[in-house]
């Protein structure tokens, strides 16, 4: 596929779902499913990458800094890490593995046995049927996701330097909140809005146009996790380079 | 009534439809016979509009489906209902919920109003009680009539079955033979099938014509030797 006409192809797609004719009450359970599908679904894993991303930058930052800048400075470093880059990042890169592919695989095996097309002769917009929802979904819930995330990481940074670090929490607290700049938190929430448009898209966009069988859906749900996950870093680049650039 | 004028569709060099016309009229069946491959789905659904077609037009009650925009369109197929040949039921949704969608989508009507319908056609299909299995819990013919039922949902105008019996056992071959006369007889649907079952063109039809290497033409006698000439 020519480059230009896929990103063409994909824009294209990505606008006629999102920009669909609907009623609120034919879409509203469809949306709500989703959100809690990609909301509290995502949410175990999510707190489990938290956790560890805050242990393990807490231990290298601290390798790095400690004894060379004042303590509390651990404290503001992991905060602003996590809430411009890590957390959005990480959350982003694991809800494209666990939902990009799950909607690339259901929606092509949708279309495959032809319950796509079964849409369209009962006269139901497949793109607000599949689509919108999952957009709306993903757009909703990773924010959220994100800043749960952000919470549990540096809980546990801090919960880290004061149990192994003897930096108690008031120290590092003080750190946090004295080198807190608001357009850390909202830089990397505009980060994930754009993420969750990224990871909803591509799930949908390559299980709508798989041709084929079995082989082709796992293709698309595979393609569907490799296109989000380099788009979110295309993204994350482009938006630093916006915000903090 | 459909009007199928001059519909032409080839792939590369392979010409599938060529200049294929017939009409439908009102309370009548019309039977599209032939052999395995020969394009008939993809006429069926070049006439539904899924298809894109290379030259004619499909006229449904004064309206063009080739000029129609995409809300015209839909409206179109709100009167149609489709039963594909391989169910094409939605497998996240029971027996209730695959009939109940059309309704849930295009009416105002309430949740009570929507499950007495869905019992009525339970009942005309002759499914009633098996309205919470699932699809992959239904025999193929069991999916057949899932499939003619929620085609019924909206009460079209017009059915379209896509080979509705290939597969099936005789008995319910039978049933579902008797179920499309019955939907003709006593609820006025009018249609097309698609099959190249000879027992089944004979059966429902009211004209029968022959698609083959992309021509169409009535048949005024159908026997084996319809697929030999």
């Amino acid at each position: 596929m020519n480059l230009f006409s896929g990103i063409g192809d994909f824009s294209f797609f990505f606008v006629r779902s999102l920009f669909v004719p609907w009623h609120l009450k034919t879409t509203r359970d469809r949306i709500v499913h989703q959100i809690y599908y990609i909301g509290i679904g995502s949410l175990p894993i999510i707190v489990v990458i938290a956790i560890f991303t805050g242990l393990v930058s807490t231990v290298q930052t601290s390798y790095q800094i400690i004894g060379t800048v004042p303590r509390y400075i651990l404290g503001s470093t992991l905060a602003r890490m996590v809430m411009i880059e890590l957390g959005p990042i990480l959350t982003a890169l694991m809800v494209s593995g666990r939902c990009a592919s799950s909607m690339a695989a259901e929606i092509g095996t949708m279309r495959v046995t032809e319950q796509i097309d079964a849409l369209e002769t009962m006269a139901i917009n497949p793109y607000r049927f599949l689509n919108l929802p999952r957009i709306i979904g993903t757009f909703v819930a990773l924010p959220i996701l994100t800043v749960i995330a952000e919470f549990v990481a540096i809980a546990c940074g801090a919960a880290y330097a004061h149990f192994f670090l003897e930096i108690p929490f008031d120290v590092f607290n003080y750190g946090i909140t004295h080198y807190f700049f608001a357009r850390d938190f909202f830089g990397g929430l505009v980060k994930s809005v754009f993420f969750a448009f990224v990871i909803a898209a591509s799930g949908c966009y390559f299980g709508f146009t798989v041709q084929g069988g079995a082989k082709e859906v796992g293709k698309a749900a595979t393609l569907a996790v490799v296109t989000a996950s380099i788009l979110i870093l295309v993204f994350d680049f482009l938006i630093a380079l916006v915000i903090f650039g | 009534m459909i009007d199928v004028r001059n519909l032409s569709k080839k792939f590369d060099s392979l010409v599938v439809l060529d200049n294929v016309s017939f009409t439908v009229g009102d309370a009548q069946l019309v039977v599209i016979l032939g052999p395995s491959g020969t394009g008939k789905t993809i006429l069926l659904k070049s006439i539904l509009g899924l298809s894109p077609v290379d030259g004619g037009e499909v006229i449904f009650d004064g309206i063009s489906i080739q000029k129609a925009q995409e809300h015209e369109l839909y409206n179109i197929r709100k009167n149609i209902g489709f039963v594909f040949q391989g169910t094409a039921l939605f497998d996240s949704m029971d027996v209730v919920d695959n009939i109940a969608l059309p309704l849930c989508e295009h009416t105002s009507i309430s949740r009570r109003e929507i499950a007495n319908k869905v019992v009525k056609i339970l009942h005309i299909i002759g499914m009633s009680g098996r309205g919470k299995l699932y699809p992959r819990s239904l025999s193929g013919g069991m999916k057949r009539l899932v499939a003619v039922g929620r085609a019924l949902a909206l009460d079209p105008k017009y059915l379209f079955y896509d080979e509705p019996t290939t597969g099936l056992d005789p008995i319910m071959r039978e049933r579902v033979v008797q179920l499309i006369i019955e939907l003709k007889k006593k609820y006025g649907k009018s249609g097309i099938v698609v099959t190249h079952d000879l027992e089944t063109a004979k059966a429902v039809g009211d004209e029968i014509y022959m698609l083959k290497k992309g021509k169409i033409g009535k048949l005024t006698h159908v026997g084996k030797e319809v697929y030999n000439g």
